[in-house]
């Protein structure tokens, strides 16, 4: 008796589906609300920023999480991300401003962003590449300081105005007016006086629906990387790199490709931001910025997708929020929180979370939500295939090999 | 037909040579064990051959290529799997996804392919898991398949690992002290294990201590001492070389044991 292997996608149970559905709504009406009350309106700029690391943690996630290799220097990328889509960026707007046919260049000049999606992703990844190669055959801890190294590296090439191309520390601007569709979008403006809402779409707004739908990309393709070949090869390569080699796994490969792939998304993370912005300066690019995007990976749990994000909107959104709710007139009245308290809180934002760092470290450092490592499971057709297993489990231990394995 | 052939392999690490001019051979279908005292150079034996060390002079060839310089996952596609000494698994993985990564050069599928799962990807992966299935159950795993492998007892990981070395689909099958740390019972059910792996058609070179182990499933047995060649031949010639007994035992010991009997 043979028992079923089946390909599992897991499978969602009802639980999971209204969860889904509940999440989703969520993400896309709350800040419709949000956005409609003026005092909470800054919260919308937010949960871009916010969403903005999550694309970051989640391409960490793949280099940390799944393949075990240490970068803290992973804001390289985004910053390689962030200066392309402004220099590229820039060129082809100046390139398109000679198109005749106005509709045709307006449009082009309105959606460079997505044009320089790929673009700025193609040279963060081949930046990754060019990381990866010298740094194959170290590990852990010397992985990390080269890391480290590499991302002081670009942050200062940027910041001594390398080549000309990034304006040094006095930064530079994106030449993009008003991003695709959202002249149109700003049109129709929803009042309701009786509970203080006036609503209309605004360019915060926009980019947290592009950061959305790329997060959602980002979280698709990860998932399936993960569920692969690859995936699988990058987990062993973590747990055991002799293993892994010894069973066929090419090691080169597999580190490059992980390091390829996380800065891939470190530059689609970088694209979105320049353009969020509108204005980079190379401080955006600091050590510190990695040590979140690390902090935010180690905090959520690594190599878990959902960890990951509650991580990124705990480091990346907790200080934030902090500052705008100490500062914001609504609710220090509604917590008599008077100015200088307020202002106090707010500064004191990073000591409040450094503090809970510690605290989550030292109780759960496996992470808020681990990964869990089922991928592929078998699926035995019923209780009663288990058993007969277990009896021909037994029938090996003890030689009697009734079932006939010839193998 | 030998499939593998040493010719005076030197391992030399600094001032010592771990290995010193070793010429062994194993034809296809043997069983060879590989015995010596600690530090006898037995595992580096094995380093060589599976191109984690690169010999520092002499050939080692496997069905007439050469070894020396080539990957460990180069050597894996060639057709040798290997276990280790102390136990290497991926710890968090599970049982069934530890023998699926023994299917990575058995199969091909990238990152493309990952990500548009074709027919042929998920064709691949069915075959990938049931490949693993077929030899958890081989060695009387596949009850655990969704046990982490970290969680297994000791003895099921040694099998575990096994299986795993058994998915690369290879010719020759280096086990390191399999028996390690197992009762009498266990090494008995191993040395089946081993009897079955040599009906598969796949070649066994083993180093082992437990004497029963060797004994029982050898055809052929080397003698490794301070990494030289001191021994060679059936269970039952190496049982009475006096020079084996005296590289086990120490000097005097052969005119004892002749004493006794």
């Amino acid at each position: 008796m043979d028992i079923q292997t089946k390909v599992g996608d897991g499978g969602w149970s009802k639980g999971k589906i209204a969860l889904a559905v509940v999440g989703a709504i969520l993400l896309v009406f709350l800040p419709v609300v949000l956005q409609g009350f003026v005092a909470m309106s800054f919260l919308v700029r937010i949960l871009a920023v916010v969403g903005i690391y999550v694309m970051l943690a989640l391409g960490l996630n793949i280099v940390v999480g799944y393949a075990g290799l240490l970068d803290l220097g992973y804001i390289a990328f985004y910053a390689m991300g962030a200066y392309s889509a402004a220099v590229v960026g820039n060129l082809f707007v100046k390139a398109v401003s000679h198109i005749g046919a106005v509709g045709l260049r307006e449009f082009l000049t309105s959606s460079t962003f997505i044009f320089m999606l790929p673009v700025a992703a193609l040279i963060a990844a081949l930046t990754g590449i060019s990381l990866g190669t010298p740094v194959l055959r170290l590990r852990g801890d010397y992985l990390a300081i080269v890391t480290l190294g590499f991302g002081e590296l670009i942050r200062i090439l940027a910041t001594n105005n390398f080549l000309g191309l990034t304006n040094g520390a006095m930064g530079m601007s994106i030449n993009v007016p008003n991003p695709v569709g959202l002249v149109a979008m700003q049109k129709p403006v929803i009042n309701i006086p009786a509970v203080g809402f006036s609503f209309q779409f605004s360019v915060n707004l926009y980019w947290y629906y592009v950061v959305v739908l790329l997060i959602c990309f980002t979280i698709f393709i990860v998932r399936r990387l993960d569920n692969s070949r690859l995936g699988r090869s990058w987990v062993a390569m973590r747990e055991d790199e002799v293993a892994a080699a010894s069973v066929g796994v090419n090691i080169r490969t597999a580190k490059l490709w992980a390091f390829a792939l996380g800065a891939l998304w470190g530059g689609l993370a970088g694209v979105v931001f320049a353009n969020f912005q509108g204005f980079i300066t190379p401080d955006s690019f600091s050590f510190l910025e990695s040590v979140f995007v690390v902090s935010m990976v180690v905090l959520g749990g690594m190599g878990s997708i959902p960890g990951v994000i509650i991580g990124a909107a705990l480091i990346g959104g907790l200080p934030a929020i902090i500052q705008g709710v100490a500062q914001s007139p609504m609710l220090a009245s509604v917590f008599h929180i008077d100015a200088p308290t307020a202002s106090a809180i707010a500064n004191y934002r990073y000591l409040l979370f450094g503090l809970l760092m510690v605290v989550m470290m030292a109780w759960r450092p496996q992470g808020i939500l681990p990964s869990k490592r089922r991928a592929r499971e078998l699926h035995p057709e019923d209780e009663k295939t288990l058993e007969e297993e277990d009896q021909s489990l037994w029938a090996v231990e003890h030689g009697i090999d009734g079932s006939g394995h010839d193998l | 037909m030998a499939i593998v052939e040493a010719t005076n392999a030197t391992m030399q690490f600094g001032g010592l040579k771990a290995v010193n001019d070793v010429s062994i051979h194993i034809d296809e279908g043997e069983i060879v064990a590989l015995i010596g005292p600690n530090g006898a150079g037995k595992t580096t034996m094995f380093n060589m051959l599976t191109g984690i060390y690169k010999p520092t002079s002499g050939v080692l060839a496997f069905n007439g290529v050469s070894v020396a310089g080539k990957k460990p996952h180069q050597i894996c596609k060639m057709g040798i799997a290997r276990t280790f000494q102390n136990i290497r698994l991926f710890a968090n993985m599970t049982t069934l996804e530890n023998v699926m990564m023994g299917r990575h050069t058995r199969s091909t599928a990238g990152p493309w392919q990952a990500i548009l799962r074709g027919p042929g990807f998920k064709r691949e992966e069915q075959r990938t898991t049931d490949e693993a299935a077929k030899w958890l159950r081989f060695v009387g795993l596949i009850g655990q398949a969704n046990e982490l492998a970290k969680n297994l007892p000791y003895g099921q990981q040694r099998r575990l690992e096994i299986a795993r070395a058994l998915a690369t689909e290879p010719k020759l099958l280096l086990l390191d002290e399999p028996a390690a740390g197992m009762n009498t019972r266990e090494s008995a059910d191993l040395t089946k294990l081993v009897g079955r792996i040599r009906k598969t058609g796949v070649t066994v070179l083993l180093i082992e201590h437990d004497m029963k182990v060797v004994m029982d499933i050898a055809d052929r047995i080397y003698v490794l001492d301070f990494g030289e060649l001191i021994a060679e031949g059936k269970p039952v010639e190496i049982q009475r070389n006096p020079k084996v007994i005296e590289a086990y035992l120490g000097k005097g010991a052969e005119a004892m044991l002749a004493q006794q009997a």
